[in-house]
């Protein structure tokens, strides 16, 4: 049992020649080929397993390229808890990733230490590193991922690109 | 333990047979069913029971139904919920012949690990978990939704009276263990 919406570029109604310009394009790039970083902690990473499988297929979204190397990888998805012994860990893979780089922060726990109001949990992954998009859920959907990664699409499109490309990135911008 | 390779013959030297082995997988999930699903342009059909996000939910005249009595916000374990009762000097109620209502009532949507304790233990039937699996943000502020949010989320639930679930969940208890 499915619902069935449609979306998507029509060249019927639209034409066959787009004009854009050279932000828009580069952003078109890079939205639509996000390397995802997965910072599985957890049991959120499960579902982040079962977002990259067949039934909801994260390569749709350009996205299936799952680099466990932070060297190759644009957005880290952080899913599952982030005590203080690993969040040394997650900053540094974070700070080793380049530019340009944005944060996912998958489920209660990363997002804010969910119920894990506790001496050893860090209270939201944001407190050392910039997140930019907040998934809630317990651990949530692979739907809710996917919303998650298509609000980042729009973000990256938005990104005033060459006015930003002299500046360092939210990681040097901080320090 | 040394295993021993065995010497490739002929036939296996020409790799045909495993390309071949290898098309037919190919070939037969070509042709069998997707499974696919097209997220966004496809929903996922949400079953009854499902444990989404919770809401406040008013009454069949559109009133609000919490009485703001804070055991959802003790019973909550990552304590997701934050309620402000009505002080001596604030209004109580909105409305004639209502009991006390909050004056603000928060769900910090991040905290919450959608357990459902808080629709359990409501006795006045105000709080459900509803359909809502995919809720996202760009900030933690925005995704702690106050009172007039949950409640226009939640929408009016008719057909919950007060008290009648409560008793039949009371008589179901009785005859419980099934006596044989």
């Amino acid at each position: 049992m499915k619902n069935t919406q449609e979306f998507g570029y029509d060249s019927r109604i639209e034409g066959d020649v787009i004009h854009t310009s050279v932000d828009a394009a580069i952003n078109w790039f890079r939205k639509n080929s996000i390397w995802p970083m997965p910072m599985g902690l957890a049991c959120c990473a499960i579902e982040l397993m079962a977002t990259g499988a067949s039934r909801f297929d994260i390569s749709r979204f350009g996205m299936e390229v799952m680099r466990f190397s932070p060297r190759q990888s644009d957005c880290m998805i952080v899913a599952g808890t982030v005590t203080y012994k690993m969040a040394m860990a997650v900053k540094r893979i974070y700070d080793q990733m380049a530019e340009p780089k944005w944060v996912i922060a998958m489920g209660a726990c990363a997002s804010t230490g969910g119920m894990y109001r506790s001496y050893a949990v860090l209270q939201g992954v944001d407190n050392i590193i910039p997140v930019d998009v907040y998934v809630a859920g317990c651990p949530p959907r692979p739907e809710a991922l996917l919303d998650a990664l298509m609000k980042l699409q729009n973000k990256v499109q938005r990104e005033p690109l060459l006015a930003t490309l002299k500046k360092p990135g939210p990681a040097l911008a901080k320090a | 333990m040394i295993v021993k390779r065995k010497p490739l013959n002929l036939f296996e030297r020409l790799y045909l047979p495993a390309i071949i082995g290898g098309f037919k997988v190919t070939l037969r999930h070509l042709f069998k069913k997707k499974v696919t699903m097209q997220y966004p342009e496809e929903k996922w059909v949400v079953p009854e029971g499902y444990r989404g996000a919770p809401y406040l939910v008013k009454d069949q005249e559109g009133s609000t139904k919490c009485v703001s009595c804070q055991l959802c916000e003790f019973v909550c374990p990552p304590k997701a919920i934050r309620i402000v009762p009505p002080g001596p000097d604030s209004l109580t109620a909105d409305r004639p012949n209502a009991e006390k209502m909050p004056k603000e009532f928060e769900i910090n949507m991040l905290r919450c690990i959608f357990c459902g304790f808080c629709q359990e233990v409501c006795p006045e039937e105000a709080i459900f978990l509803q359909k809502d699996y995919s809720l996202t943000g760009t900030s933690r502020a925005e995704m702690i939704y106050n009172k007039e949010k949950l409640l226009a989320l939640g929408g009016v639930h008719a057909g919950v009276q007060k008290w009648k679930h409560k008793a039949e969940e009371a008589k179901a208890q009785e005859n419980f263990p099934v006596k044989v």
